[in-house]
């Protein structure tokens, strides 16, 4: 269960959380959909390694093998209009906000197919249709903007509310005491999830913090803070249900610590010498993905529906490679757009000259 | 047209564009109840409300942030720095990693249109930390655009160009000058980026300089024609980036001669790229080396008898035209 820890609740907040609680629903359908979502993960990100072991995909490439039922069960509780802001680990967060697999693969292969036209690659995805606002390379520096995305919703009065993810490793970081502090005093429709999977790259949270209890931080703010199983997808969306309609209906942040793990290195080119492989093997017995197939089964769901969804995630990324190696590459002309909305006549410097 | 502070030519362009546009708003360290430390904003809480005028903790970062992300979601923030130096505070990656980069980034779906305006360079006294000249380092990214108004119209006229444009804009006042009075058109009056000012005209040497050191320039200007006899034109960039090469080209088509001032450190400065600029589209017409006249390469001294030798200074403006025309 998910356990509030921090600010005491207004009579106001209680009766939205009352009402929260009436829409999780927990149907065999909805199961099947958060069994489907995290399995594109994790299917698209198998071939993310296999692609990248062959070079055919570049740069920094950080998977979420492990840490899926995250952001599909945030991600569940949302919207249209709501919007996502994440780190560069952000190939799961762009899939559970519809983004399809094409469009990150093309991307992935520096494609002009790649939702960023083949500018942005792993660490930059970005759906401007769907909420999904990257895909941001520097630790931390995109929770501020995370805050003032929700700002805006609440400026324009659109009942809309930001997830901003981040990890154990950015939790150490200035800019998120700042985001935390504005969000707390200007009450923003913002939630700081904070996906602690015990290692900032290499370094333990317990060489990086201070606490061992991220979440009490938000005591600090004024807003709940709170943390849960981020293996079990089912608890993940019954606390973002909560967080996400205080957000909307009142106007208030909360911190979500979920205790997640990730399988892989921090990136592909981390053997993670850092953790035993006592300690992983031990981890995979709680994979998320195998602990929904269970509730699946022991709710009576049919195995060869389960199956179905596995063979349909494993097509769809592998079909996804196919339709990046057959796409084409950016023009070059393309170095020269969307650097600036409003470009200046060629007659003024600088000028871009290839 | 109306005699008034630099400041409130500025107060003015913010007030008419929160006027004109609903998604302009202001925030900023003091810029609400204590009407700006500068007083830049004195007024607007009373006129459009705690809303759109808002205080923020002393959290460079943090509001900056927030100002990125309300320009992606489609409002138009004006983030005030109380002074550039502050930025350094976290602003900075706000506004390099992804104010500057977004749109690129994505491809093209995200724009960044926020004016982060404040004062810079030297104030007098202030010492190290507080009298930098940070207009070459934002001029050196690409999605960023730079202006640096030196007078009353055009503070009032490229604030209000900025906070229209879809783009993040650096916008650097000259904290030196928040005090002087101006003639400034009353009502709408727009200065678009990328066009010079030629300021005065001349004959035998260009003389390039922006922000506040421009009116050193003009006072050294009055001294060498009068003393010297050299007839000097004078040209205000009014934007670093997007630059006017066409109105410098053209005038040193004319004179064959080029002098760049600036109140920021010579090495790296605006002033070398400027002078690059000059030597590639218009070598043929050079007749003499590039001069330039920079701030010295020394952290600012407090003590006024050594900050005015940092300074680019009527004498070394004066030195530098002679060099120039071998005089």
């Amino acid at each position: 269960m998910p356990t509030a820890i921090a600010a005491p609740k207004t009579k106001k907040t209680e009766v939205v959380e009352s009402v929260a609680h009436k829409h999780v629903e927990e149907s065999a359908d909805l199961l099947l959909h958060l069994y489907k979502e995290m399995m594109r993960i994790r299917r698209f990100e198998e071939q993310s390694y296999q692609q990248y072991q062959k070079s055919a995909i570049g740069g920094f490439c950080h998977l979420y093998i492990g840490q899926e039922a995250v952001c599909v069960g945030a991600i569940s509780c949302l919207e249209k209009g709501d919007k996502v802001l994440t780190g560069y680990r952000d190939h799961g967060h762009a899939l559970a906000m519809g983004m399809t697999a094409d469009s990150l693969m093309g991307e992935l292969f520096a494609k002009a197919t790649g939702c960023s036209k083949g500018k942005g690659g792993s660490m930059h995805f970005f759906d401007n249709a769907l909420g999904m606002m990257g895909g941001n390379g520097i630790v931390g520096s995109h929770i501020p903007v995370a805050a003032g995305v929700a700002f805006a919703q609440k400026y324009k009065n659109e009942k809309k509310v930001t997830l901003g993810f981040y990890g154990d490793g950015a939790a150490q970081q200035g800019a998120i005491h700042e985001a935390m502090n504005l969000a707390g005093l200007w009450r923003l429709p913002v939630i700081f999830v904070l996906e602690n999977n015990k290692y900032g790259m290499g370094t333990a949270v317990n060489r990086s913090s201070a606490t061992s209890e991220l979440c009490k931080r938000a005591e600090g703010y004024n807003f709940p803070g709170v943390t849960c199983d981020g293996m079990d997808v089912l608890e993940v969306r019954k606390c973002f249900s909560e967080a996400v309609a205080r957000a909307r209906f009142d106007n208030t942040p909360t911190l979500i610590e979920v205790k997640t793990y990730r399988y892989r290195g921090h990136s592909m080119s981390d053997p993670a010498n850092y953790r035993t492989a006592t300690e992983v093997e031990e981890k995979k017995k709680e994979d998320p993905i195998l602990m929904l197939k269970a509730v699946l089964i022991e709710r009576g769901v049919k195995e060869d529906r389960i199956h179905a969804i596995e063979e349909a995630a494993d097509a769809e990324a592998k079909a996804s490679v196919e339709h990046a190696i057959a796409a084409p590459e950016p023009d070059l002309s393309e170095l020269a757009t969307d650097i600036v909305a409003n470009p200046w006549p060629a007659s003024m410097l600088p000028r871009v000259e290839f | 047209m109306a005699l008034i502070e630099y400041r409130e030519a500025l107060g003015q362009a913010i007030a008419e564009e929160m006027e004109r546009d609903d998604r302009v708003f202001l925030m900023g360290e003091e810029v609400a109840e204590y009407n700006g430390a500068y007083k830049v904003s004195k007024g607007l809480l009373a006129k459009f409300g705690p809303k759109r005028v808002i205080d923020t903790p002393i959290s460079e970062c943090g509001f900056t942030g927030i100002g990125v992300g309300a320009a992606m979601h489609g409002l138009k923030p004006i983030v005030e720095m109380m002074t550039w130096n502050f930025a350094l505070v976290g602003a900075i990656d706000q506004i390099i990693s992804n104010a500057a980069k977004t749109l690129y980034m994505s491809g093209g779906q995200f724009k960044c249109p926020m004016v982060i305006r404040g004062a810079g360079g030297a104030g007098g006294k202030l010492a190290s930390q507080h009298s930098q000249s940070f207009e070459a380092l934002f001029t050196h990214i690409p999605g960023l655009k730079v202006a640096m108004p030196a007078t009353g119209a055009d503070a009032k006229g490229l604030l209000k160009t900025a906070i229209r444009d879809e783009d993040p804009i650096i916008f650097i006042e000259s904290e030196a000058l928040y005090g002087k009075k101006f003639e400034v058109p009353d009502g709408e009056h727009l200065v678009p980026f990328g066009v010079a000012d030629v300021v005065k005209e001349g004959s035998d040497v260009t003389i390039i300089a922006h922000s506040r050191i421009r009116h050193t320039a003009a006072a050294a200007i009055e001294r060498i024609e009068s003393e010297l006899g050299i007839s000097c034109e004078l040209i205000d960039p009014r934007t670093l980036r997007p630059f006017d090469i066409e109105t410098v080209a053209k005038s040193v088509a004319k004179t064959n001669r080029c002098v760049v001032v600036e109140e920021g450190w010579h090495w790296c400065g605006v002033g070398a790229q400027i002078a690059e600029s000059v030597y590639t589209y218009c070598f043929d017409d050079l007749d003499a080396p590039v001069v330039r006249v920079a701030g010295l390469d020394v952290p600012m001294p407090y003590n006024p008898k050594l900050e005015a030798a940092v300074l680019p200074s009527i004498d070394r403006i004066i030195a530098a035209v002679k060099k120039v025309t071998y005089k």
